[in-house]
């Protein structure tokens, strides 16, 4: 059976879905380009529908402590937030990765640095995926392109993030978050009762008990947090198998785009443009940017003769890139930056200059 | 007469509770977080309620509570206890929740934290250890280090002109209409250990009743920090932190007539 389908912004669709997913727990404080999706959750008032708890916090370093609080009960909680504030909320990060929490983060990106602008960007990459915070750690990154992965990666992100215990971000920018299209929602999933979590995380979670259990990050001995940090680096491993990625015209590809999020959708465009004038163009879209999909981008990116990376930042995700064709291809950026978001002209004209003409 | 003789079950007028833990305390002698940790396992065990309890632990000092309590803990990033205790109370209503924080954890890097918990009425209890110091990291200033008190960043003493003036947690989180019960005690004497007990237990039923939320300030020494033996830390806090920090209720919603702070304050 086909879910309720509906038209609805891509902020929007994080709350909806969020509240069908039977999610317990949202804590946020407000920041443009990503503000409705707290404003929907007020709005729907799902506390009198599900049960599920809705807290605009004093900061978002407050909201993300409050996920750690709920994560460690073993609830499901998550935040959202844009750029400038995705910042204050590393320092959580990286304990909800030590203490190994589960949690969804929602980064609706802007451009940056600093306060920057609200309009879309893609420049959060970095910090999205190399960790963010202090330590050795990473998050699972999810990177929709459309208002219907919006609605469909709340419920991987959190499935992801209970199966290996760590925070999972969806990294999305101002313009999905902004965008309408037509989203199939998903049904309702009952929140867990207390005995389904005890069931699921009860060898872990802080809800009570006479096991004294501890959530903690903190260890004084360097040789058991070295330890430690092995196990999280074993777990980083097990993780690469999640990886997901969409391929676009590459079966017969002379050359590459990579790119995810919306400028994965701008890289199909500049393809029919750059296809209708001889060129074999095909696109790798990373969906997960961690685990990257290094492989496929290797096994497809060597047999060509060029990769345009095309981002809307300065240049991110091409380390990534070259490190997985290993530089035995060139491979070059197209984009904007600051919050502009690149033209299929401009990405194929990058593209002519460049790839071909380089 | 024998010790046989003396130590009898009859004779035994004073036991370990049974929530402290046989982990040895890694507290310096004279520290006043071992006293006020057996009074949290005291109250805790007499509500019965070790397996409806969440401590919030601290950094600082008493950054390794959850070693010492046998009860669920989370260890909180610097500051922000508050917050994580505000989730677990909101998504667990019918537990109890406690926060465990010292004056830097507290009154510095998570003022904001304490004032918001407190504004909003969380439910739960905060314990706030002040002892005027950054014991931990090796004896600086703390934002409720008195005026004239050397630390290792006030080395001439606190000079008001280049550090500003001490913080009054206890009367600052008294004004806000979530609180419930404010209160500022200590632990030197019998006598405090006492009402300090009374005071926990009553943040604990007050959290019971849904009250708001329970602040209880303990004026404690740092006798490594204030580099002085633990009797004349005592000795000395009694002098010059009781002048300034003054002890007793500053708020008790329970009370129709309000607490003695409140009426003083009304006249």
């Amino acid at each position: 059976m086909m879910g309720e389908l509906r038209l609805m912004k891509g902020n929007e669709v994080i709350a909806e879905a969020a509240i069908r997913a039977g999610v317990d727990g949202y804590f946020g404080y407000p920041i443009t380009p990503q503000s409705e999706v707290m404003e929907t959750l007020m709005l729907r008032k799902p506390w009198e529908e599900t049960g599920m708890v809705v807290l605009q916090a004093e900061s978002e370093v407050a909201s993300i402590n409050m996920v750690y609080g709920g994560a460690a009960c073993g609830k499901m909680v998550m935040t959202s937030s844009s750029s400038p504030g995705f910042s204050l909320m590393q320092e959580g990060m990286s304990y909800l990765a030590g203490a190994e929490l589960p949690c969804v983060v929602v980064n609706v990106v802007r451009g940056g640095p600093g306060l920057g602008t609200i309009q879309p960007s893609q420049a959060d990459y970095f910090q999205a995926v190399k960790g963010g915070g202090h330590g050795d750690y990473h998050a699972i990154v999810l990177a929709p392109n459309s208002v219907q992965e919006m609605n469909d990666f709340v419920t991987l992100a959190f499935d992801l993030a209970f199966k290996y215990r760590t925070p999972a971000v969806i990294l999305s920018d101002g313009a999905i978050g902004q965008m309408m299209e037509k989203v199939v929602l998903n049904d309702f999933v009952p929140r867990r009762t207390e005995e389904q979590i005890r069931k699921q995380c009860g060898d872990w979670c802080t809800i009570g008990s006479k096991n004294h259990r501890v959530v903690t990050s903190l260890e004084l001995d360097s040789s058991v947090m070295e330890k430690r940090n092995i196990e999280l680096l074993k777990k980083y491993a097990e993780i690469q198998k999640e990886v997901l990625f969409e391929e676009y015209m590459v079966d017969d590809a002379d050359y590459l785009f990579v790119a995810f999020g919306l400028a994965s959708r701008i890289c199909k465009k500049a393809i029919e443009m750059a296809r209708a004038k001889g060129h074999k163009v095909g696109l790798i879209r990373p969906i997960t940017l961690y685990p990257f999909p290094t492989k496929v981008i290797h096994d497809r990116g060597i047999k060509t003769k060029g990769i345009l990376c095309v981002e809307m930042n300065a240049g991110q995700m091409i380390e990534d890139v070259k490190l997985a064709v290993e530089c035995k291809v060139p491979v070059e950026w197209a984009g904007r930056y600051g919050g502009i978001i690149p033209s299929p002209d401009e990405i194929l004209e990058a593209f002519e200059t460049k790839i071909i003409g380089g | 007469m024998e010790l046989k003789d003396i130590i009898k079950e009859e004779n035994i007028v004073y036991k370990k509770s049974k929530l402290i833990l046989d982990n040895v305390m890694h507290y310096c002698p004279g520290c006043s977080h071992g006293v006020i940790h057996k009074l949290i396992a005291e109250v805790i065990d007499e509500m019965d309620i070790q397996e409806k309890t969440i401590g919030v632990s601290p950094v600082g000092c008493s950054v390794f509570a959850y070693n010492y309590i046998d009860i669920d803990w989370q260890e909180a990033a610097h500051g922000r206890a508050p917050a994580v205790g505000t989730a677990i109370k909101r998504l667990l209503p019918e537990k109890f929740v406690f926060t465990y924080q010292g004056d830097g954890d507290l009154a510095s890097i998570g003022a904001a934290e304490i004032l918001h918990a407190c504004n909003r009425g969380e439910d739960i209890v905060c314990i706030f250890v002040n002892n005027a110091i950054y014991g931990m990291t090796g004896g600086q200033m703390a934002p409720t280090t008195l005026v004239g008190m050397k630390t290792a960043t006030t080395p001439y003493g606190r000079d008001v002109e280049l550090n500003g003036y001490p913080m009054k947690m206890t009367e600052l989180v008294a004004q806000l209409p979530g609180t419930c019960y404010v209160t500022r005690q200590s632990v030197e004497t019998a006598a405090a250990v006492r009402k300090t007990k009374k005071a926990i237990r009553k943040a604990f039923e007050n959290q019971k009743e849904k009250r708001g939320t329970s602040f209880i300030e303990v004026v404690s020494t740092c006798n490594s920090g204030w580099k002085v033996d633990p009797v004349k830390a005592n000795k000395w806090m009694q002098d010059h932190m009781f002048k300034f920090y003054q002890l007793g209720d500053l708020k008790d919603a329970t009370k129709p007539e309000g607490s003695e702070y409140e009426q003083y304050i009304k006249e």
